[in-house]
């Protein structure tokens, strides 16, 4: 896999939620990405990125560029929060009912290829999602 | 006296310079018979690509640098460019990588002569030489690969959107005739343009007729769903037509959950129901009594 | 600090969302709108989100919070022009959005209020008890 271009940005405030979702989708449209999965893409991002600030209580993400052989964006979550007890319970959709609950990682996960999230109580979480062109 | 690889390819590079254009009129030689292909390419055109080539592969190799270096970049370029414009010309991924392969026997021969009283080094060279050839050769047929899968995803998305063809069958009614199976793929295309014709013909209602599905799974099903849910969230409404008997059943069956959407037998139901969810009735006209002469 | 603008057209107020906003903007948004309903006793919402590129859960959710608080006040939300990228999107978020109605423009969103309000006011003309 080759690497074309990393970047970390911090998400440690409201606004960088909004730069977020403005560098993913800057280089999603960089990548050729159809509208439609720019779309997919940031909106995760924002997911993800909300979830680290408010569950993780701050943290940063890593954009990733991926050229080779496949075309994608990888995005790293990472917080030093309280981390997720029970994984499959995020997972489960808590907000379509619009209680506000849960933490929009299952609707998350639908918008991405692939999903991988590591998280211990106590430690910290670490989301990563890559979405191929 | 011990020589690397580095200087191997480096004297190469000189050897070049000092025979080329015996090289390269033996190359040209070479590729007469079955790869020439003198019908697709003039011998005018092939002498300036071998005379191109034979220049920055010297420039390159007096480089002295291994061939995945930046050293050997325009020499690529040049082989990826030459790959394609051959595809598009006809040739074959095999011609064009002889083309490589058939510059080994000129370049061995002035190699042997440079070298001839010295069979280690000669040994060395010729070994040298072959791996980066082979490499070159393959590259092209690397390449010839990369701009195939290219025409054929081009040409797979033509095939989708000549497949989903909308149609505007009255002032704010959209009909979507779908034909065939339905894979994923072809669902996610589907759906963006029925979207984005609601959105371009101002369409309240649109019409997804499955008459021409041969059977629908639960995959089919949910695409349908999210597609109709799509829809809604735009401000339009749809309705599902051509549901056979079958289909009816398999959906219950599945336990899939049509509640939500409008379904009827036929397109021609469904055009009645859209009709009037838009407020439009068709009057007929009545045909004037012809007047009897008096 | 920015706020959206709320325009009163008659009985509707209409909200056109242009920037993408951030979390406090938009719950700003939501107090502001529920103030100006009360205030002004309108009947009806109009909200234009033909601009937005992005409706994640936050924004989904405030869309649905603004229609159920626009209720209890005695008026009508409609939200308009939901982009197809942005649909695709949400519905494979998992948000539906129940309970928010929907039109395909400002003039569709215009029509579908006038309607209801013209059919709440036959149900209360007609209703034998006045």
């Amino acid at each position: 896999m080759t690497v074309l271009s990393t970047e970390t940005l911090p998400v440690v405030s409201e606004s960088d939620i909004v730069n977020v979702r403005r560098s993913v989708r800057e280089s999603a449209a960089r990548l050729g990405f159809s509208l439609v999965d720019q779309t997919k893409v940031v909106t995760a991002a924002s997911e993800l990125a909300r979830n680290t600030l408010i569950h993780g209580k701050g943290g940063q993400m890593e954009l990733i560029t991926l050229n080779g052989p496949r075309t994608g964006l990888r995005l790293s979550f990472q917080d030093r929060g309280p981390g997720i007890a029970d994984i499959q319970l995020a997972l489960r959709d808590g907000f379509t009912t619009g209680s506000g609950l849960g933490l929009g990682l299952g609707g998350a996960k639908r918008l991405v290829n692939e999903f991988e999230i590591n998280s211990r109580v106590g430690e910290g979480t670490t989301i990563t999602v890559t979405r191929w062109k | 006296m011990a020589t690397t690889t580095l200087n191997q390819n480096a004297t190469l590079g000189s050897i070049i310079q000092q025979h080329r254009e015996t090289i390269l009129t033996e190359w040209l030689r070479e590729m007469s018979g079955a790869i020439r292909r003198s019908d697709l390419m003039k011998e005018s055109e092939l002498r300036s690509e071998c005379s191109q080539f034979l220049d920055l592969l010297a420039d390159a190799t007096r480089a002295g640098v291994s061939s995945q270096s930046a050293g050997h970049e325009p020499l690529r370029d040049m082989l990826g460019d030459l790959s394609r414009t051959r595809a598009q010309k006809g040739f074959t991924p095999r011609e064009t990588a002889l083309f490589v392969f058939s510059l080994k026997r000129p370049l061995f021969t002035a190699i042997r002569e440079t070298y001839g009283n010295d069979a280690r080094v000669m040994g060395d060279e010729i070994w040298g030489t072959t791996e980066l050839l082979d490499s070159l050769g393959l590259y092209t047929t690397e390449s010839y690969l990369k701009s195939r899968e290219e025409v054929i995803r081009r040409q797979q998305e033509d095939m989708l959107e000549l497949s989903t063809p909308v149609v505007k069958l009255w002032e704010g009614i959209l009909a979507l005739p779908l034909i065939g199976t339905l894979d994923s793929a072809r669902t996610q295309v589907v759906m963006e343009s029925l979207l984005e014709a609601i959105v371009q013909t101002n369409s309240r209602v649109a019409i997804i007729d499955i008459t021409g599905v041969p059977t629908v799974d639960t995959v089919v099903a949910q695409h349908l769903l999210k597609t109709v849910t799509a829809a809604r969230l735009m401000g339009a409404d749809c309705i599902i037509s051509g549901v056979r008997p079958q289909i009816a059943q398999t959906i219950v069956h599945l336990g899939i959950n049509l509640l939500d959407v409008t379904t009827k037998a036929t397109l021609s139901d469904a055009f009645g129901l859209a009709l009037q969810r838009s407020g439009i009735t068709f009057v007929r006209q009545q045909k004037k009594e012809p007047k009897s002469e008096v | 600090m920015e706020k959206i603008p709320i325009l009163r057209m008659g009985e509707f107020l209409l909200v056109t969302i242009q920037v993408d906003m951030h979390d406090r903007l938009a719950m700003t948004l939501q107090d502001d709108l529920t103030n100006r309903i009360s205030q002004t006793g309108a009947k009806g919402v109009l909200i234009d989100i033909s601009s937005l590129e992005i409706v994640d859960s936050f924004i989904g959710r405030m869309l649905g919070n603004i229609a159920s608080m626009s209720r209890v006040l005695d008026a009508e939300t409609v939200v308009v022009g939901m982009q197809p990228a942005v649909a695709i999107t949400l519905v494979e978020l998992g948000m539906s959005l129940t309970g928010v109605r929907t039109a395909l423009n400002v003039d569709a969103g215009m029509e579908l209020l006038r309607n209801s309000i013209d059919a709440q006011k036959d149900f209360l003309y007609d209703s034998p008890v006045h």
